[in-house]
Formats: structure tokens, C-alpha cells, sequence
């Protein structure tokens, strides 16, 4: 597990989670606190409504559903994001490596910069 | 980031909390806004007999610093009246407060209290007595209020409904009369650099639980209710009885936990019950020396100085504890001792019995809960709370008072249950920090900001109705939005919503996450394609 650290899970940019996946990454966990007890009011509802949009934009690319999930989990929950963090770890381990060359870019071998599809979301 | 400070600071509630903090700031020679919804400052606090452990007269030590707040050059006491609208950052607020027509003139009455004697209309006082008392319809909500001047009920003055009566302004002997039946609403506009919010709590309906029996069966109290009743200024003269005003009880059952520590209602401890139990249970072994009184615990939480004294106190006074949770309350009896009792059923978990205890009266002690409007106070102050609707604090442990609003400051038991010394603590830290931000004068606030680059702006929008601070404005000549800095608190939703990219976060950078992310995974990213070992990112 790899952790970057932003203030907000509603700074999450989505272009953020297909960065990590495009840079070799197999999964991506987004960690933010519960809703309603947001300390920026309300940044997690935004990123629970971006998260929806990206799962349903990977599940076009072809990406499992696993491979990318959204936890809530506050900063005295260490044992929520631990638990987390396993169950996703089995899950991503029983799908394997995430082939982002095979299975998004559609096998020609070019890399394709993720950040042009992300702007029509 | 400099930004100037306002030293004027607006508190909102005027119970021990609010007092307290304002005291402070005006003992310090700032001035003070206190906004306080009811016709008279106190809070929940008048309202009590005594206070734990100490057994002090709850009144005999408010009503003086309700009178010192009252009366202090530096504060402006604004009663009966409610803030609206917040505008403006750390510094600089703009608040607008309605003071709510009191029908009184607070320029000429004297406070006599002729208008309350004289007018023939009673209603019950559901507010301050808990139901048990009555009061006029223009009334004070106790003698020692502060301020004194009455107000008028219109709900059921029956000037009001039906254009006659002027008792009051007849009998009034001001010159010129101070009842204005025409007054209005007041809107007032303050300019404060600091806020300090302390709006209290409500108590637990008591009618969500019916097996407890509360208003099925007249002898089981709130503790409230019992808190008048043993007040010696109180609607019974302190006189402990039964519903009917006169009987007093052989036998008293305690409950504890109602509506707290409950999987069903809140889950949290109310904090304070435990001890307001023990006191109960002291006040009625003072009074009736002869009536057995039952606790029913879940367990004794008694932490505080002098606090486990006072329960060791307790357990030598005589009081039986039973610790169990209260099944039912109920008067269908199946002995004849039951008969006309009120039968609490529990289980004593210490001797692992099912016990029915047939008891002349019941007092539960509910829970201390959010105020059933918290929620709309947070999206006033832009604070945040939690599922229980208490108001969420900067840091739990190390900046309980400070709010992610910078400026705005959370006091007593809005923050969650507390006792009296705790919220007192609490008023004073919250006017400990806007005191050192007022005499700082000028202060630097955090850079994690966004901003975003006017040439790259499109104009679209987006980020306008996503800053939950408001702190994005449009300028509609040059198309483009723009960041109040002072307003921005860097959690940079915005930055990731703007399709252009033009909004910067301070700090988290899009290039300085990008790079982040790249160099956590230089080592994967050299096999990808490759079977390896699986990695996940979080963020």
C-alpha cells in the first residue's frame, strides 16, 4: 500500500486514480471521512459523485470494478482502513496485474494520455 | 496571508457557555455582540436546582454573572432576538440578527413587574418550568431574568387575538408607557472580526421510549421537571410530590440512560446524567428522609474531581443501585403490594435476578441531544457536525474549540454533553483564542489556498456552486471567477472540478500530486505489463 496524502477526499481528481493505474498501479483505494462529518462541509459528497462517474467511465475501459474503490473511513478509524485496505488487497490479488497496456489501450502499444477522455466527464 | 481583525465578536447563546466566554472577552476590554433566541439569558443552567458534586445553588452562582453580563460596558445584549445571515471571513463578518417585538419598551420600563401582575391571563410555562408551572402571558421567564424587562406572548395574549384587555398598558406606570403593542421586528447589522458559537442542547424526548410511560403515567417525570420541582423557587416551593401537587412520594426509581447508550436512539454517554441521578437521589434523602429511592444504572460514570466522592457519598446515604437497564415501567400489578404503584421492571445483573420494584414515582434522565435545529446552524456558520448533530471541532483533542472556519469558535455543550465546570472551560478557551487573534490585530492566515489563472479561466462556473465556503466569486465584466482568499479554507474541491485546470491548490498542486505518484511508483511502473506482486494506491 502507497499512500498520497491530499487535504480533502474531495480534492481527489479523477485524473489522479488513472494517473496511479496508467503509472502501474493494480488498484486504488480513495479513503475519505463519513458524510456528515465532513471538516470541509462537504468534499466527500463531491467525491463520492465523481467516484460514481469514474467507476462507470473504467467499467467502458475495461478496468474491474475492484481495482478502484471508495472508502469511508475518518482519521480516528485506523482499524476501518486497515480492514479496507486487506479485503481490497485479496480482491485485486485474485484479479492479478492490472494490464493497462492490454486491457485500455486497446494492444496497438501507444501509450494514450488518459487526461483528453477525462475532460468529457 | 495577512488579514485585519475585527475586535468586536458576536457569541450566539447566552447560557453558562456564551456568559462565561463573554465575560471574558469584556473583562479584557473588547467588545462584545451576545445573541441569545429566549426573552432572558441563563440557559439550561437557571433552570437547575443545585449543581454536582458541590451541591451549590445553581442560581445563586448564575444570576450574578448574568447580572455582571448584563450591566458590562463591553457587551451589547441583544435577548429574544436570532442571527439570520453570516456574510464575510475571519475578521470581517457581517451578521445580521432580528430582535424579535417584545412589546415592551426596553427605554422606559423599569422593570417593575406591575404589567405581569396586573394581566389576568396564566399559560402553562412548557419552556422554563418543564410544564409543571404556569405563567402570565406577559411575562419574565424567572424574577432574576436579565434582562428584566417582560415580554408580551402573543401566541395567547388576548390583545393580540381578539383586540382587547391593555391590562398591562393601562397599569403600567412608566411616563411615557413602555407597552407598544405596535412594536416590530428589529433587523440589526453587526460587524465582528470573531464568532463564538454556543447554542447548547436540547434534551431527549422522553416520549420516543413508551415503555418508560412518560405521559401514560402521570407520576413518571422528566428530569427537568424534577429539576423544578426541587427548586425551592419552583412551581411546588421545592416541595418533592406527586403529580398532584401534594402527595409525596414513599418511593422514587431513577433511570438512568434514557435515550443515551442506546443502540436505538444515540449511542453516545450523555456525560452528565449519571451525576444529575446522584443528585437527584441526594436531594430526595435531604427532603424525605423516609422515601427509598432506587437507581437503575447501566454503569456508574462518575469521572471528575470530586465526582466519585459524591456517588461514594451516595452509597452510604442508603440509596439502592440496581445495576440494569429498565425493561418497562408499567402500573399493571401481579401482587397486591402492586397495586396503585408504578412497577419498574429490571434485571439486577449483580445478583442476575429479573426484579419489579413497585415505586410511587418515576424520573427518567434523558439524554442531552443536539438542538433539533443544529443542522441549519452549521450551514449559517459554514462549521461542520457530526451524525448526532453535534458541531465538529478543529481537532478533537488538541483544538476542541476552534471550527474549520476560521474565526468561528464552538462552546459547551453544542459540541457535545457536558457538564457545567466543562462548558464554563470551554466559553472561557473559545474567548482565550478570539482575545489572542483580536490583539494580534493583523493575522496571517494558512496558505493552502486555491487561486485560479484568469487567462485560463473559461468562465464556466463550475466551481462557483461547489465551494462549500462560498469563497468563489463571479466577475461577470471579465468572465472569469475569482478566489476570496480569506474565505478559502484549501480543501480544493474546486481544483478538482475545473475541466480547464485553472484553479491552482497551494501545495496539492495537480503537477505536485502527479510527480507524487509517479515517484511512489517508480518500481512497478519499470515491469508494468509484467507479472509481479499487486499494488494499490490510496488517496
Amino acid at each position: 500500500m502507497r499512500a498520497i496524502r491530499v487535504m480533502c477526499s474531495g480534492r481527489v481528481d479523477p485524473q489522479f486514480v488513472l494517473k496511479a493505474l496508467k503509472e502501474g498501479a493494480d488498484g486504488v483505494l480513495i479513503a475519505g471521512c463519513h458524510p456528515g462529518e465532513c471538516h470541509y462541509v462537504e468534499g466527500n459528497i463531491k467525491a463520492l459523485r465523481r467516484f460514481i462517474l469514474l467507476k462507470r467511465m473504467l467499467a467502458q475501459l475495461g478496468v474491474e470494478e475492484e481495482r478502484v474503490q471508495l472508502v469511508w473511513a475518518s482519521a480516528s478509524e485506523g482499524k476501518i482502513l486497515a480492514e479496507a485496505v486487506d479485503k481490497m488487497t485479496e480482491q485485486v490479488r485474485a484479479l492479478g496485474p492490472l494490464r493497462w497496456q492490454e486491457t485500455v489501450l486497446s494492444g496497438n502499444g501507444q501509450w494514450v494520455e488518459a487526461t483528453p477522455v477525462l475532460e468529457e466527464v | 496571508m495577512p488579514v485585519e481583525i475585527n475586535p468586536n465578536t458576536l457569541i450566539v447563546g447566552g447560557g453558562i457557555a456564551g456568559i462565561s466566554a463573554a465575560l471574558e472577552l469584556a473583562n479584557a476590554g473588547n467588545h462584545v455582540y451576545l445573541v441569545e433566541r429566549e426573552p432572558s439569558i441563563g440557559g439550561h443552567m437557571a433552570q437547575l436546582d443545585k449543581t454536582f458534586p458541590t451541591l451549590d445553588c445553581s442560581a445563586c452562582i448564575l444570576t450574578p454573572k448574568m447580572v455582571e453580563v448584563g450591566q458590562h460596558p463591553n457587551i451589547t445584549l441583544l435577548t429574544y432576538s436570532e442571527v439570520e445571515k453570516v456574510d464575510g471571513y475571519l475578521g470581517n463578518f457581517v451578521v445580521n440578527v432580528r430582535k424579535k417585538a417584545r412589546y415592551v419598551d426596553e427605554e422606559h420600563c423599569t422593570g417593575c413587574g406591575i404589567c405581569i401582575e396586573k394581566c389576568p391571563f396564566k399559560v402553562v410555562d412548557d419552556v422554563f418550568e418543564a410544564g409543571l408551572g404556569k405563567r402570565k402571558v406577559i411575562y419574565r421567564p424567572f424574577p432574576q431574568a436579565v434582562p428584566k424587562y417582560p415580554v408580551i406572548d402573543t401566541e395567547n395574549c388576548v390583545y393580540f387575538l381578539r383586540g382587547k384587555c391593555k391590562a398591562c398598558q393601562i397599569f403600567c406606570p412608566t411616563e411615557p408607557n413602555s407597552i407598544d403593542f405596535e412594536q416590530e421586528d428589529e433587523l440589526l447589522q453587526l460587524e465582528v472580526g470573531n464568532i463564538v458559537v454556543a447554542t447548547g442542547y436540547d434534551l431527549f424526548d422522553v416520549g420516543k421510549i413508551p415503555q418508560y410511560g412518560y405521559g401514560r403515567l402521570a407520576n413518571v417525570f422528566t428530569s427537568l421537571e424534577f429539576e423544578r420541582m426541587v427548586n425551592a423557587s419552583g412551581p411546588t416551593d421545592g416541595k418533592v410530590v406527586l403529580r398532584d401537587m401534594e402527595t409525596a412520594p414513599e418511593s422514587v426509581a431513577i433511570i438512568h440512560c434514557v435515550g443515551s447508550r442506546d443502540e436505538n436512539y444515540n449511542e453516545y454517554c450523555s456525560k452528565v446524567c449519571c451525576m444529575y441521578s446522584l443528585k437527584f437521589a441526594h436531594l430526595i434523602h435531604e427532603r424525605l428522609p423516609d422515601t427509598e429511592v432506587y437507581n437503575c444504572y447501566i454503569d456508574m460514570r462518575t469521572p471528575g474531581k470530586g465526582y466519585e466522592e459524591f456517588y461514594r457519598r451516595l452509597l452510604n446515604e442508603g440509596t439502592h443501585f440496581i445495576r440494569g437497564k429498565v425493561a418497562d415501567v408499567t402500573d399493571v400489578a401481579r401482587i397486591p403490594q402492586e397495586e396503585g404503584k408504578i412497577v419498574v421492571q429490571v434485571e439486577d445483573t449483580l445478583i442476575g435476578k429479573q426484579r419489579r420494584i413497585p415505586v410511587d414515582m418515576v424520573i427518567l434522565s434523558p439524554a442531552m441531544e443536539a438542538r433539533h435545529d443544529s443542522r441549519e446552524i452549521t450551514q449559517l456558520f459554514k462549521m461542520g457536525c457530526d451524525f448526532d448533530g453535534f458541531f465538529v471541532e478543529r481537532h478533537p483533542k488538541l483544538d476542541p474549540v476552534a471550527t474549520m472556519t476560521e474565526g468561528v469558535f464552538i462552546a459547551g455543550a453544542c459540541q457535545g454533553p457536558k457538564d457545567v465546570p466543562d462548558t464554563v472551560s470551554q466559553g472561557a478557551a473559545a474567548a482565550a483564542r478570539v482575545a489572542g487573534l483580536i490583539s494580534l490585530g493583523t493575522v496571517m492566515v494558512e496558505p493552502v489556498r486555491a487561486s485560479i489563472n484568469k487567462e485560463a479561466c473559461s468562465g464556466c462556473r463550475i466551481c462557483n456552486n461547489l465551494c462549500p465556503y462560498n469563497a468563489i466569486i463571479f466577475h461577470e465584466d471579465l468572465e472569469v471567477s475569482e478566489v476570496i482568499t480569506a474565505l478559502c479554507q484549501g480543501c480544493g474541491t474546486c481544483v478538482a472540478a475545473c475541466p480547464s485546470a485553472a484553479i491552482n491548490g497551494a501545495h496539492f498542486t495537480n503537477d505536485q500530486v502527479f510527480s507524487q505518484i509517479e515517484g511512489l511508483l517508480w518500481d512497478v511502473r519499470a515491469t508494468n505489463g509484467q507479472e509481479r506482486k499487486p499494488e494499490i494506491v490510496a488517496a
